[in-house]
């Protein structure tokens, strides 16, 4: 394979006496789709804060397209290519979804020597990129607040993607929606990775990242159990390791089924 | 809940009708109370001189103090922050340029300018504490409304031994800055309306041929350029946009990059700008300073911006529509005046109608964002 857009090399992060990161190791190629998989307070929010420049690691490195890179705050981050839709912080219900979608990279047209929001075309781009993602909006005007959690994410996604993100980070995208509303976001994801941006795709269903993931990465207690490729995993042995043992298979047993 | 939608149209979203759509904007509230209360004092009080003239031009005046400070609060509620010192502040400017041009005998321009970066810079602190503390505004700036009320009443006293200075028209006389801030434009243009007849004149006395009406008051001026400004800022800028955000979710405004705390500072900035010019422009007419003016000032802000359609919770709002309740609080206030009627239902009337403008926005909000 290619270069890895991103590495995150032996990351630490304690939060004074506690460690929440204990040296992990990531690898992201452009246009895979990388799934990172934990139980809750495995250090996966963590370890995508370190990534996306709203923690600093307290020992390792990153290198971004080979070159060592330090942010200092998430617009560093944002700057470079590296884009992060957070699960219910991504829109703001109560604005358009042309405003939410240029917010923070207002297109600005000169009028008189002072520059003004560009209303016109902002609402025409977004009109666009929507009926790409297969969203139908009454307006551009419309309210972030009428559309469903998997079209905010889907907003969100293609806002990432239309301002240039190289390494697209997606915290638990899936985890609030319903089957159809998933089924939508995991094909966005999809679409996302054929135009060679490296997505990570945190989860801890083992099923939605089965469902799009080239390469998964578990993290359990601050550690990385490895990275398996497509080929060689199976819901169950994921599962497992997510678990980080066998307590779950007996638990499965008896339950007759998947978690 | 619309799924995947491939097709020109989906089923499930409704089309919302044109009259529905109108309604739905926050100048809503503003614009019925202004046609209602228009409508109030056309029928009880046409004949008391209330629109003629005279009376637009008082009623007018009145209006634009309460926009001024309304324009500022607007602002900072959208981006989801309050101010409560702005009444103080009123009192605290006042006094301000009051004690810097007598007790300290300097040039009026110098202490209006000086004033004015004071009360900025408290404002900025405002906001600082706020941003830096996570507190809520509310309090912050609670605080601020005693400490300073507080120091616009110790500080005469201990340098003066009096609560009202005066004597500033006579120093203010022949300064440059002053008359943008206590003059009249216009003067030309009304004589020449009370030469053709259009508005009336005095009849006699010393200003015999003098229309009644010899200007419009630098506040109405400013009250207009705030407005504007503050539209524009707010609807047409990439700024406009980042004040909605901050408003609307700080978190997910600072993850696309937006500089909250840099916003909501400016704004806190803006409010204590606008008090000030209101101070300013009341001391320029009145000649004098008063450690008690501004009282309650902050509460009719946030009420005219909140009848203007702001949501208390930030995120949403028009200063257009807090113009149009600044309008109504002027109207009636004056209207009340000239109609004969007890002036404390003023008060009543806040009350009321501040109750059915937030019941009103909470039900728009339900319409724009979908809940039920």
């Amino acid at each position: 394979m290619a270069e890895p857009i991103i590495r995150m090399n032996n990351i630490e992060k304690h939060f004074g006496a506690v460690i929440a990161l204990a040296g992990v190791t990531l690898e992201v190629y452009p246009g895979e789709c990388h799934c990172l998989l934990g139980d809750n307070g495995a250090g996966k929010s963590t370890f995508i804060k370190t990534m996306s420049g709203v923690h600093k690691p307290t020992k390792g490195d990153i290198l971004f397209e080979g070159k060592p890179l330090h942010f200092d705050d998430p617009r560093d981050a944002i700057s470079a290519g590296i884009a992060t839709v957070y699960q219910d912080l991504a829109m703001i219900p109560l604005m358009s979804v042309a405003r939410n979608f240029f917010m923070g990279n207002e297109p600005t047209r000169k009028r008189l020597g002072l520059s003004f929001y560009d209303h016109d075309h902002a609402n025409e781009i977004t009109m666009r990129e929507m009926r790409e993602m297969g969203i139908n909006l009454r307006g551009p005007d419309q309210a972030v607040g009428t559309l469903s959690g998997g079209e905010r994410q889907t907003v969100a996604i293609a806002r990432a993607v239309h301002f240039g993100a190289k390494v697209l980070i997606l915290d638990e995208p899936t985890s609030a929606l319903g089957v159809r509303q998933t089924s939508n976001v995991l094909s966005t994801i999809d679409k996302v990775r054929k135009q060679g941006i490296a997505v990570v795709f945190i989860t801890h269903n083992v099923r939605h990242a089965l469902a799009v993931g080239d390469r998964f990465t578990v993290l359990n207690r601050g550690q990385t159990l490895g990275t398996a490729d497509r080929q060689t995993v199976t819901p169950e042995g994921l599962q497992d390791m997510m678990a980080g043992g066998q307590q779950l298979a007996t638990l499965e047993g008896s339950l007759g089924g998947t978690v | 809940m619309s799924g995947i939608v491939q097709g020109a149209s989906d089923e499930r979203v409704k089309e919302i009708s044109s009259l529905r759509k109108a309604l739905i904007r926050p100048e809503l509230g503003g614009m019925i109370g202004t046609v209602a209360v228009f409508t109030f004092f056309g029928l009880v009080a046409y004949d008391s001189g209330m629109f003629n003239a005279q009376g637009v031009m008082n009623w007018s005046t009145v209006s634009a103090q309460f926009m001024i400070i309304a324009v500022g609060a607007c602002l900072l509620m959208i981006a989801g922050e309050f101010d409560l010192s702005v009444g103080s502040m009123i009192g605290f400017a006042g006094m301000g340029i009051a004690l810097l041009a007598t007790t300290f005998s300097l040039p009026i321009w110098l202490a209006i300018l000086l004033t004015f970066v004071v009360c900025i810079a408290i404002g900025a602190l405002n906001g600082f504490i706020v941003v830096r503390t996570g507190l809520p505004s509310f309090i912050v700036t609670l605080a601020f409304l005693f400490i300073l009320r507080g120091l616009s009443i110790a500080l005469p006293q201990f340098l003066e031994r009096k609560t009202n200075i005066g004597g500033l028209r006579e120093l203010a006389e022949g300064d440059w800055l002053a008359p943008v801030f206590g003059g009249k434009v216009g003067t030309g243009l009304f004589q020449w309306l009370g030469d053709q007849g259009i508005i009336a004149v005095f009849e006699r006395g010393n200003r015999a041929g003098q229309p009644v009406v010899d200007g419009i008051p630098m506040m109405v001026v400013w009250a207009v350029v705030l407005i504007v400004f503050g539209h524009v800022l707010l609807t047409k800028t990439k700024f406009g946009n980042w004040i909605f955000a901050c408003g609307g979710d700080a978190q997910a405004a600072r993850y696309v990059g937006v500089p909250v705390n840099r916003v909501k500072i400016l704004m806190f900035m803006f409010t204590a700008f606008c008090a000030t010019v209101l101070a300013t422009c009341q001391v320029m007419e009145f000649g004098s300073a008063d450690a008690g003016r501004g009282l309650l000032k902050e509460f009719e802000a946030i009420i005219a911006v909140v009848i203007g359609g702001a949501l208390l919770t930030g995120g949403y709002g028009s200063v257009l529509g807090a113009a149009l309740g600044a309008l109504i609080f002027g109207v009636v206030q004056q209207g009340l005046f000239f109609a004969n009627v007890e002036s404390s239902l003023f008060r009543v009337f806040l009350g009321v109608i501040l109750l059915m403008a937030v019941i009103l926005n909470t039900y728009i909000r339900r319409i724009i964002t979908g809940e039920r």
